[in-house]
């Protein structure tokens, strides 16, 4: 067993992947958590007629299978596609194959991930924190930053928690644009998928063990925080 | 009340029996249909999905047995039949892994034969990209060159050879993409995502010839032979139609099906 870790370990090409694949993670909850706050507070509160489609192309990321998005953005970002002729123009080449094309897709694929945790916070706070905050004079974008922010908190944690994982578990997209070029676009999932195929069940096995073990701390990690009522939403 | 109970009762199972008996008469026939007529579950290398499809046409006319085909790729199914699957005959990338079937006692003694030699071919989506002479790879006028994973598919082993034999792997390797499977590799050039990439002959090759895009077919010496094995797997071994479909896959017809799609034969007896 030792020298199994040592063999995993000393190869080189495991620890660029993980990097890579925190790096894309951390990158993708980021911009998500930027691109999802107002997204989900304009669905939570807001009155427009147009609230239920976006909606629902919100959440279609949750029920499409991996494949289509993947062939979908494949296609899409190809030098004759929609997002393909923009990037050129734009003077970025072609986005597959490339880190950016990773992300552009992880942003997708995780985008419920971060909508509905945070959508369901707005819509608990309920309309009198912030109207208790506008008889204090508070203009509106006072009354979000000081009032619905902190009090959405939980929601954000929740969010940015399962975004990460979704992304470091996110396989069909990746394996579909990426190219697996490592350091670039091989991460983790794809490396295993790599393995099995070659047929090296023992690198296969750490590393799928790893990922096991991630996913259940982190969402144990999640559960353990919300019983003990740290993440309770108090308005 | 007793009484009409009864009658009904009669009468009920009158009717069930004129109806059951054409029924079971039918049924009986489906039966001995089906013990004639089997089907074969096979695993096929996503390279030879398009002749495939040909062979399990004309096999099914030629006996009346049903082909079911799995497509993918040979470490998947290596893994697969390992744990259980219930393929009956597998038609790999390589010869490696029929090998190591046998071996394993996974695969019939005895049954390995070569049912086809690939060839690999550069190929692009744009009509004026690759030359017939290769010198692309020289030029370098290209932005991404993709490849199936070598460590993987027979057919990037063979294009990693030939990149090394023209000395340009070093120089290109910066902008090398490698696809999973080399149905992946098709993907990425045929989107255009990829400029050029090397993929099997037969994935491009319709009725004896390449419709689209330029290409050029990498001389054989310049990597080695790919060799595709085929074996009768254990759960095949007491199945006429597995059996049966081996020996098809090895009769003139089905050769001269196979070789319209580029692939070679070494030592096939044209009876």
């Amino acid at each position: 067993m030792v020298i199994a870790l040592m063999v995993m370990f000393g190869n080189d090409d495991v620890w660029p992947t993980i990097w890579l694949t925190a790096k894309l993670a951390g990158l993708t909850t980021l911009i998500l958590l930027l691109l999802a706050t107002p997204l989900a507070w304009w669905l939570a509160r807001g009155g427009s007629r147009w609230r239920a489609p976006v909606s629902a192309l919100v959440t279609l990321p949750l029920v499409l299978p991996p494949s289509v998005l993947g062939f979908y953005l494949l296609v899409a970002l190809g030098p004759q596609g929609p997002l393909g002729q923009v990037t050129q123009s734009l003077g970025w080449g072609t986005l597959a194959f490339s880190f950016s094309g990773l992300l552009l897709g992880s942003i997708v694929y995780s985008l419920p991930f971060a909508v509905q945790p945070l959508q369901s916070a707005f819509e608990a706070l309920g309309n009198r924190p912030l109207e208790a905050a506008a008889t204090l004079r508070a203009r509106p974008l006072d009354a979000f930053f000081s009032v619905a922010l902190p009090l959405a908190r939980p929601g954000f944690l929740t969010a940015a928690v399962l975004t990460f994982a979704h992304t470091v578990g996110e396989f069909g997209v990746v394996l579909m644009i990426g190219g697996n070029i490592p350091g670039k676009t091989r991460v983790l999932s794809t490396q295993i998928y790599g393995h099995v195929e070659a047929m090296e069940y023992t690198q296969a096995h750490w590393l799928s063990g790893g990922m096991l073990v991630f996913s259940f701390v982190v969402l144990l990690a999640l559960a353990m925080l919300r019983n003990r009522g740290a993440l309770r939403v108090t308005p | 009340m007793c009484f009409r109970f009864c009658r009904s009762v009669n009468s009920f199972s009158t009717t069930t029996l004129t109806l059951l008996c054409p029924l079971v008469a039918i049924a009986g026939l489906m039966l001995t249909g089906v013990t004639q007529a089997a089907e074969v579950s096979v695993a096929v290398a996503a390279n030879f999905a398009t002749p495939m499809k040909k062979l399990a046409i004309e096999f099914e006319k030629a006996t009346g047995h049903k082909m079911q085909v799995s497509l993918g790729s040979t470490g998947k199914f290596y893994a697969q039949i390992k744990h259980g699957a219930a393929f009956e005959a597998l038609l790999a990338a390589d010869e490696k892994t029929p090998a190591r079937l046998e071996q394993e006692g996974l695969a019939v003694k005895g049954s390995r034969f070569t049912y086809a030699i690939g060839k690999l071919v550069l190929w692009s989506q744009r009509t004026n990209l690759v030359d017939s002479k290769g010198t692309v790879l020289h030029t370098g006028t290209f932005e991404q060159l993709a490849l199936a994973d070598p460590k993987v598919s027979p057919y990037g082993n063979a294009a990693v050879q030939t990149l090394t034999r023209l000395a340009r792997l070093e120089q290109l390797r910066g902008r090398l993409i490698f696809g999973e499977g080399i149905a992946q590799v098709y993907q990425f050039v045929a989107t255009g995502n990829a400029s050029l990439g090397f993929v099997a002959l037969s994935q491009v090759m319709t009725d004896g010839r390449i419709e689209q895009g330029s290409f050029w077919l990498v001389p054989t010496d310049l990597y080695d032979p790919i060799r595709q094995g085929a074996v009768l797997l254990k759960a095949g071994q007491n199945k006429p139609a597995a059996v049966a479909f081996l020996t098809f896959l090895q009769s003139n017809k089905a050769c001269e099906l196979i070789r319209a799609y580029g692939y070679s034969f070494d030592g096939h007896v044209w009876k």
